[in-house]
């Protein structure tokens, strides 16, 4: 069996198995390290860097959800630069993205100080809800990018491949083929990537319509789906 | 029924169809050609013979800024808006093309917008690596330089040559033959010496090679400057197989033009050290990664893969030493990202140019996860000549700590632009000034934008600098690519900085949140700081964005996008203020 491996984070001394992802070896240690887009059931992808540490040597920050532990690796999850980056980086989603229904961002930003006003005259990605079948809505305007739904709908859960990308840097969003209606691609309304989203960009359709004020009457009539019953001949 | 005949692309798709979703961006392009666009039914086609999920083939389309899903005009316009060519006036270019369009000239009417009208379409467009023909453009493949806002209409309707490269300098070792206005053939090439480095190095083991190599102190010339040597050794000495050599000329790094020389020069060169580099690191089979915009060069490179694969040079038994090895070019799609080098992995493999995160590094997980050796263009070009000398030899051109030689690409206001192939040391001055002629008329020196758009600036208080890695990191200036575009004193840094920075929102892939974000919001920024118009705050703002990416991006884009803002802030702090 491969040697543990012994290293500090903040002062700590811990030792973990090899393989080990600095972000699991600080949560052992008691040490939170804030993330947005880590899940454990999806493959860690450090996209959105909050979890980012300062590892003593290294030219620049580690996304503890992916890098890895070394032997007599220097930690540490508090330093200015690190806190700096995850500041802006909170600061500049919140100018970009709504996340009044993401809470867990929320209490990051009050953490770290983050202010929502950071960058006055900034664009937001502001799509319309998109409402094309009777199962979910999908309210990409508060779509982080954290890309789970993606994963989980290919190889990450359902093998689904409904959702993707469309368009590239600031105006990358989740998409399906062709921005075709839900019903029309692949989908198979597992409902995986609900189950996944942190912000409340994706939202069963009666809970959203009851939010918009609908009767129950109404939201029943929405979401009824007809199900071809088949008979036992 | 779909109103499109997908008779001659089924035909088409035979070819790519074995290579599954590798064969993604080959299928789209020559899809494209078929069709002018690629519409729904030509993906789904695309997507089932090739068997990529469909929604994965229209993220693809859609990331690569060369395809398109909307019918576009039959001829397209791609006028080039940054730094170099907006200083000879590619803005006025860009309207007169626009006004022909029958659009607005506006900024927000001018960006890609005006499809469909009089059959043209009209695009703002990144580099193009044609800096030294400022201002220039592409018209549909064909590439046109020195245009002015005025011909607009005749640069349409009639064909006009472009002229030849200027190549100059000291020690023309990898360019003696380029800037001719036409490629040096096999036979040249030969007549040259050239493979002659291929024979030794065959007639030697690999571990021969890859020692040569090292000792030569060669690194990189893509702008990370790793030493080639370790790399190959790292790829060879890596368990799996099959090993992949590639060559990166993916030259996208705005003022940057050098690979498109060599191999517009050159082209066997390029494919010689690519060879050689497959024989030390024990690989069978090279791909040759060529920008989507640099179809001049993708013609030529393919001609001279031709010539070479009919002439024994790559193949089976190559030179009866036993050792096979053949190669593929790819094209890519107008990404600058995919000159990342895991990005280009993940577009060979027919993705999104997303690159991964590191470790695990190429010389052991690359392409396809195997161990991929990926030099740049000019590197590779240094190898024949190592190879064939020796490394002390070649250690004789340069510096101790910079050994050889390297190629500049001379842009902007000075007199004779163009790539200068000197010794490491010679100085900044010498080849702004006695080399290039200097800045034109009776204006003077403003700065210098070393090393590209992920570059810093020099003034004139950098002249007399040693251009050598040690001497230019010491100043805080990254050598980069080679870049070194020359400003005179009536120029607004603040202006080359906002191009600086649409470059970078428009080639963000969006993958991590510090570059997608940060170089959005760092382009408002300027935009404000440009008008003059600053708020109070935003010299902190464009400092904390700036830092942020360069310490928590994924890749070396982001980690980049703010070098030459933060620079430019340390030398005139007074005009990021209100």
């Amino acid at each position: 069996m491969p040697e543990d491996i012994s290293l500090s984070i903040d002062g700590t001394k811990i030792t973990v198995p090899p393989g080990t992802t600095i972000h699991k070896a600080a949560e052992s240690a008691g040490i939170p390290v804030p993330t947005i887009c880590y899940h454990d059931h999806c493959t860690a992808n450090g996209l959105c860097r909050t979890c980012v540490v300062e590892v003593e040597g290294a030219r620049v920050l580690a996304a503890s959800c992916v890098a890895q532990v070394s032997e007599g690796m220097v930690v540490y999850t508090n330093t200015e630069r690190v806190e700096r980056s995850r500041r802006t980086i909170l600061e500049m989603l919140a100018s970009a993205v709504d996340l009044s229904e993401s809470p867990e961002i929320l209490s990051m930003m009050e953490e770290t100080g983050a202010s929502h006003e950071r960058f006055p005259g900034a664009e937001r990605r502001q799509p319309s809800v998109l409402d094309d079948n009777p199962m979910y809505i999908r309210d990409y305007a508060k779509c982080v990018l954290c890309w789970r739904c993606v994963q989980v709908c290919a190889e990450d859960a359902q093998y689904t491949y409904a959702l993707n990308f469309t368009g590239r840097g600031f105006e990358t969003q989740i998409g399906t083929f062709f921005d075709r209606h839900l019903p029309e691609t692949t989908c198979v309304f597992c409902g995986q990537c609900l189950g996944v989203c942190p912000t409340g960009a994706l939202k069963p359709k009666r809970e959203w319509l009851l939010e918009q004020g609908s009767t129950m009457e109404e939201v029943l009539q929405a979401t009824h789906v007809k199900r071809k019953r088949r008979r036992k001949e | 029924m779909s109103d499109f005949d997908l008779t001659p692309l089924r035909e088409t798709l035979t070819a790519y169809a074995p290579q599954g979703r590798s064969g993604l961006l080959p299928a789209l392009h020559a899809a494209q050609k078929l069709y002018g666009y690629i519409p729904e039914p030509v993906a789904v086609e695309i997507g089932l013979s090739l068997d990529v999920p469909l929604a994965d083939v229209s993220g693809v389309i859609d990331f690569y800024r060369l395809f398109y899903r909307e019918p576009v005009g039959k001829t397209i316009v791609r006028v080039c808006t940054d730094p170099a060519c907006a200083l000879a006036s590619a803005e006025g270019v860009l309207g007169a093309f626009n006004e022909l369009a029958g659009a607005g000239t506006g900024e927000a009417s001018g960006d890609s917008a005006n499809r469909h009208k009089n059959q043209l379409t009209v695009e703002r467009f990144p580099c193009l690596g044609l800096c030294a023909h400022a201002p220039a453009l592409l018209v549909g493949e064909q590439a046109v330089g020195d245009a002015a806002p005025k011909q607009a209409a005749q640069i349409l309707n009639q064909e006009r040559p472009m002229a030849a490269d200027h190549v100059g300098g000291d020690a023309r070792t990898l360019t003696a033959y380029c800037g001719r206005g036409h490629f040096t053939s096999l036979e040249e090439y030969q007549a040259a010496g050239g493979y002659r480095a291929l024979g030794k190095a065959l007639s030697r083991s690999p571990e021969q090679v890859i020692d040569e190599v090292k000792a030569s102190g060669l690194v990189g010339r893509g702008g990370a400057a790793f030493p080639t040597g370790a790399k190959w050794l790292g790829c060879a000495g890596a368990p799996d197989e099959p090993r992949y050599v590639i060559c990166n000329s993916d030259e996208s790094e705005p003022g940057t033009f050098k690979d498109r020389v060599l191999m517009e020069g050159d082209p066997q060169r390029v494919i010689e050290g690519l060879v050689i580099a497959a024989y030390a690191v024990g690989s069978r089979r090279g791909i040759i990664y060529i920008r989507g915009e640099y179809t001049n060069a993708f013609y030529i490179m393919g001609q001279a893969v031709l010539e070479a694969r009919q002439t024994g040079f790559l193949g089976e038994n190559i030179l009866g030493s036993g050792f096979d090895f053949d190669l593929e070019l790819r094209l890519g799609a107008g990404a600058y990202i995919c000159g990342e080098e895991t990005a280009m992995f993940e577009s060979i493999e027919g993705k999104r140019g997303f690159p991964r995160i590191k470790p695990p590094f190429p010389t052991t997980h690359g392409l396809f996860g195997k161990p991929t050796v990926i030099n740049n263009v000019e590197t590779l070009c240094n190898v024949p000549y190592i190879i064939q000398n020796g490394a002390s030899a070649y250690r004789e051109l340069g510096t101790d700590r910079s050994p050889g030689t390297k190629l500049f690409c001379l842009s902007g206001d000075v007199v004779r632009p163009g790539v200068y192939e000197v010794p490491f040391g010679v100085t900044m001055r010498h080849v702004l000034f006695d080399l290039a002629g200097g800045v034109p008329g009776d204006r003077s020196l403003g700065f210098v934008l070393v090393g590209g758009a992920a570059g810093a600036f020099a003034t004139v208080e950098h002249l007399d600098l040693p251009l050598t890695f040690e001497d230019l990191n010491a100043a805080g200036l990254p050598l980069g690519s080679g870049v070194l575009m020359v400003f005179d004193s009536t120029r607004d840094v603040r202006d080359v900085l906002l191009r600086l920075g649409r470059f970078f929102t428009d080639e963000s892939c969006g993958k991590c949140y510090p570059c997608q974000l940060g170089t959005q919001r760092q382009y408002e920024i300027l935009g404000r700081v440009a008008a003059g118009t600053p708020l109070p705050g935003d010299a902190d703002r464009l400092t904390e964005v700036g830092w942020t990416m360069s310490d928590a991006s994924i890749c070396g884009l982001g980690q980049t996008a703010a070098t030459a803002v933060i620079s430019a802030m340390k030398l005139w702090p007074k005009k990021f203020n209100t």
